[in-house]
C-alpha cells in the first residue's frame, strides 16, 4: 500500500525521530508512505474566526498538493498537522463558497476539488493495517511495558474531526496492546499540555506537566506514548524540575518500531533527564533492536 | 423606555460574526469553567466571559486575561450543553484586539533560548493566536 | 534621407502618461520622459536589484513586477519604481554562528508568521520561488533554501507584499550566508590554491610583474594569447607556465 504522507516542519528538526520511526515502522508493515514532493507548513493550527480565510490558505494549499500527488488520502502523524489539515478540508467540504474564494485567490495553483481525506497514523493502523494484522508482525513484544497512552487535544476535539467518537478512546491503547505492553489505566488522555502557551505563559504548561505526570505516575505508568511533538517538547522539557515525577516520554511510533524489530530512532531521547533509551535498555527492550542496527 | 446602547449591540454583533456563534444560547451553568484547564491563570472564568459577552461588556470582555490564557484545547467546546463553540468566542476576543493591530507576543522580544527550546510548532501556532 | 518614424506608445509613470518611444526599457523609457536616475538604478544589466517596478495591465486584477533595466516597457503600463522597501536586517556575528536552523529562527523569528499566501513568489522578478524558500526554512532545510534562493538580487519586492511581515530577503540571505560558509562542502581545491599563496609560491610571479615598467606590461597585455570563443574544457595556453597548476605542483 501506497499512501501520501505530508510529515510536517517540526518533524523534520526537532521531532526527527518521529517522522524515521514512523516510515521505519510502515515499511515493515508493507505501507509505504509517500512524502509529497512540496508541500509547506500547514499552519498548525486551525483558525477558528468564521471571516478568516487567509488562514485556511496553507492546509488547503497542501491539500491540492496531495491532489497533484493523485491519491485520495493525506496521511499525518504529528497531532498539530493532523487537526489544522482535517478541519481545513471539512471547512471547505462543507462550504463551497470558501472553497470557491480560496480558489480564486490561488489563481497559480490548479482548484481543489475537496476530495482529499486527511487521515492520522493511528486511523491507517486501525483501519487499513488492524491490530491483529500488527500484533501477527510483532517480533519483540513490549512485556511487561505499563505505558500511558496520550492522546492531548486535537486527535480527539473537536469531535468532527477527531480519530474516534468522544468518550471512546481506544485507538492508542490498542495498539499498546498489540506491541505487547500494557495500557494504564489514565484519567489525563486527552488533557491540555498547555499548548502553544509555552511560549507567552510558560507557567500554565509547567502547571500541567505537574499535573499529567502526577495523574501517570498514579495511574502506574512507566512512560508517556504521544504523537504530538509539542506534547512531546512540553511534557520533557518541564519535568526537569518534577524530581520523582520524572518519566520517558516516547512517541507512539518509536514504540511501534521497537515492537516490530525494526530500528525505533531513539536518537533524541537524551535531551529527557528520564531518558527513554536507557530505560528501555534496563528492561531488556533494545536487545533485539540493538541487534538489527 | 431605555434605549439600546448601539456599541453594545455593535460588540455582540461582531464577537457573533466573527465566531459563527450565538452567545445568547448561553444559560450560564458553568460546564466550560469546569472544563477550562488554564482557569487559575485567568481572572474570570469562561462562563463569567460569556456572561459579559451577551451583555455587550466591550470592555471587560477586551481587557480580560482569559482569552490570552486560551490554549485552544477545545476542553469548553466539547462539554458545553448548548452546543457553544467557545473557543471560537475566545479566538472572536482575541481577533477584535490583533485586528487592531495589538499584538500579544513580540517575535523579536522572544529569549533567543525560548526560540532555541521549542519545536516551531510552538512558535507558529503562537504567533497565530497572539500576534496580528 | 527619411528618417523611419519611432512609434510611440503611452506609459503611466506614477499616474501620470507619457508617450515613449516603442522599445525601450522601462529605465530607459524613465529616462526619455525625464525622470533623472539618482538611486533606483545601479547596473543596469539586471544583478544589482536597485530597480524594482511594479505595474498593472489595463482590465487585470493582476500586480505585475519587473526589472526596470530588464523589461521593454508596453503600451498602458501603469508603473511606479519600487526600488527600496524598507526591511530590517538583524546583524549577527558569523563567527558564533552554529550552522543550525535555530540561528536563523532566533534572528528573524517572524519568518513563522508566514501563511502561504504565496504572493512573495508571485512578484518575485526574479522567478524566486519565496514561498517554498521560506518553508525550506521552516523545517530546518538550510541547504535547499540556499539553492532555491540562489537567485534572489535583494530588490525587495517580495518583502513589499509579505502578509507574515517578514523580510524575507534578508532571511534567504542568512540561509545562503549559512550553507556556503558552515554546510556546503569545502572545496578542497581552493583551500589548496590558498595555503600556496601562504606558502609564496606565488610571489616571484608578483615580484616580477612589479619590476616591469608600464611599458613592458602593456606589451605584454597586448600581446597575451587569448582564449578562443570556440574552446573547449581542455583548451591550455601554449605558454603554459603561469597555470595555478603548475605552481599547486
Ligand atoms: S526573492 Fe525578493 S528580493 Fe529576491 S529577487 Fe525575488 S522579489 Fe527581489
Ligand atoms: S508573502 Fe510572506 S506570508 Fe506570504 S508566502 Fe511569502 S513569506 Fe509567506
Ligand atoms: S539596475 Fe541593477 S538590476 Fe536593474
Amino acid at each position: 500500500m501506497k499512501l501520501s504522507y505530508l510529515p510536517g516542519c517540526t518533524l523534520k528538526t526537532k521531532a526527527q525521530d518521529l517522522d524515521l520511526s514512523t516510515v521505519a515502522a510502515m515499511e515493515a508493515l508493507d505501507v509505504e508512505l509517500e512524502e509529497l514532493p512540496r508541500w509547506n507548513c500547514c499552519g498548525t493550527v486551525f483558525s477558528f474566526a468564521d471571516d478568516d480565510l487567509m488562514h485556511q490558505i496553507a492546509p488547503v494549499r497542501n491539500l491540492i498538493r496531495a491532489q497533484e500527488q493523485g491519491g485520495d488520502k493525506l496521511v499525518t502523524v504529528c497531532s498539530f498537522c493532523f487537526n489544522t489539515l482535517k478541519r481545513a478540508s471539512l471547512l471547505v467540504k462543507e462550504n463551497s463558497d470558501k472553497l470557491d474564494t480560496l480558489n480564486t485567490f490561488m489563481d497559480e495553483e490548479e482548484d481543489y476539488t475537496g476530495n482529499i481525506n486527511v487521515v492520522h497514523l493511528l486511523e491507517v493502523l486501525r483501519d487499513e493495517v488492524g491490530w491483529d494484522q500488527i500484533e501477527g508482525k510483532v517480533q519483540n513484544p513490549l512485556k511487561d511495558l505499563k505505558v500511558a497512552a496520550y492522546y492531548g487535544c486535537t486527535l480527539h476535539r473537536p469531535k468532527e474531526a477527531a480519530i474516534e467518537p468522544p468518550n471512546k478512546l481506544e485507538a492508542l491503547n490498542d495498539l499498546i496492546t498489540a506491541l505487547g505492553a500494557t495500557p494504564v489505566d489514565f484519567p489525563d488522555m486527552t488533557t491540555c499540555c498547555g499548548s502553544y502557551q509555552a511560549v507567552a505563559n510558560p507557567e500554565i504548561v509547567i502547571n500541567r506537566t505537574r499535573e499529567i505526570l502526577s495523574s501517570a505516575k498514579e495511574s502506574g505508568a512507566e512512560m508517556i506514548a504521544v504523537s504530538c511533538p509539542l506534547c512531546e517538547c512540553n511534557l520533557r522539557e518541564n519535568q526537569k524540575e518534577l524530581g520523582e515525577l520524572r518519566m520517558p516520554i516516547i512517541y507512539f511510533t518509536q514504540l511501534l518500531a521497537l515492537a516490530l524489530g525494526v530500528d525505533p530512532h531513539l536518537h533524541q531521547c537524551e535531551k529527557n533527564p528520564a531518558d527513554a533509551r536507557s530505560f528501555l535498555e534496563s528492561k531488556g527492550l533494545l536487545a533485539a533492536c540493538t541487534a538489527a542496527e | 423606555m431605555k434605549k439600546i446602547n448601539p456599541k453594545k449591540t455593535d460588540f455582540i454583533r461582531k464577537v457573533k460574526e466573527i465566531s459563527g456563534q450565538n452567545i445568547g444560547l448561553c444559560y450560564q451553568c458553568g460546564t466550560c469553567s469546569g472544563a477550562c484547564p488554564n482557569f487559575a491563570e485567568s481572572d474570570i472564568l469562561p462562563r463569567q466571559l460569556m456572561r459579559r459577552a451577551q451583555l455587550g461588556m466591550e470592555q471587560d470582555v477586551l481587557q480580560s486575561k482569559l482569552p490570552w490564557v486560551c490554549a485552544s484545547c477545545l476542553s469548553c467546546t466539547a462539554l458545553c450543553p448548548r452546543g457553544i463553540d467557545i473557543a471560537k468566542v475566545m479566538e472572536a476576543v482575541r481577533l477584535l484586539s490583533l485586528r487592531e493591530n495589538i499584538d500579544y507576543v513580540n517575535p523579536r522580544e522572544l529569549s533567543e533560548e525560548t526560540i532555541a527550546k521549542l519545536p516551531q510548532i510552538a512558535l507558529i501556532s503562537s504567533f497565530r493566536k497572539h500576534t496580528a | 534621407m527619411e528618417a523611419t518614424e519611432t512609434k510611440m506608445i503611452p506609459i503611466y509613470i506614477m499616474g501620470k502618461r507619457y508617450e515613449v518611444p516603442e522599445g525601450l526599457t522601462i529605465m530607459k523609457a524613465m529616462e526619455y520622459a525625464g525622470y533623472q536616475y539618482i538611486r533606483g538604478c545601479g547596473c543596469r544589466g539586471g544583478i544589482c536589484g536597485a530597480c524594482g517596478t511594479i505595474y498593472r495591465k489595463p482590465g487585470d486584477y493582476k500586480i505585475y513586477s519587473a526589472l526596470a533595466c530588464q523589461t521593454a516597457a508596453e503600451p498602458d503600463m501603469y508603473l511606479t519604481q519600487l526600488p527600496f522597501f524598507p526591511a530590517n536586517h538583524v546583524p549577527s556575528n558569523y563567527a558564533e554562528l552554529e550552522g543550525v536552523p535555530e540561528d536563523i529562527y532566533k534572528l528573524y523569528p517572524e519568518l513563522f508568521r508566514c501563511v502561504a499566501c504565496n504572493a512573495c513568489s508571485k512578484i518575485c522578478p526574479m522567478d524566486v520561488p519565496v514561498m517554498d524558500v521560506i518553508a525550506y526554512i521552516k523545517r530546518g532545510d538550510i541547504e535547499k533554501a540556499a539553492f532555491e534562493a540562489f537567485d534572489c538580487i535583494q530588490c525587495g519586492l517580495c518583502t513589499s507584499r509579505c502578509f507574515a511581515e517578514a523580510p524575507q530577503f534578508h532571511i534567504m540571505q542568512l540561509a545562503r550566508r549559512i550553507y556556503g560558509g558552515k554546510l556546503a562542502p569545502k572545496a578542497k581545491h581552493n583551500a589548496e590554491a590558498a595555503q600556496a599563496v601562504r606558502e609564496g609560491k606565488f610571489d616571484a610571479m608578483l615580484n616580477q610583474l612589479m619590476s616591469m615598467s608600464t611599458e613592458e606590461i602593456k606589451k605584454e597585455y597586448i600581446e597575451r594569447e587569448i582564449e578562443p570563443e570556440t574552446a573547449g574544457d581542455d583548451w591550455k595556453p601554449k605558454d603554459a607556465k603561469w597555470l595555478i597548476e603548475e605552481f599547486l605542483r
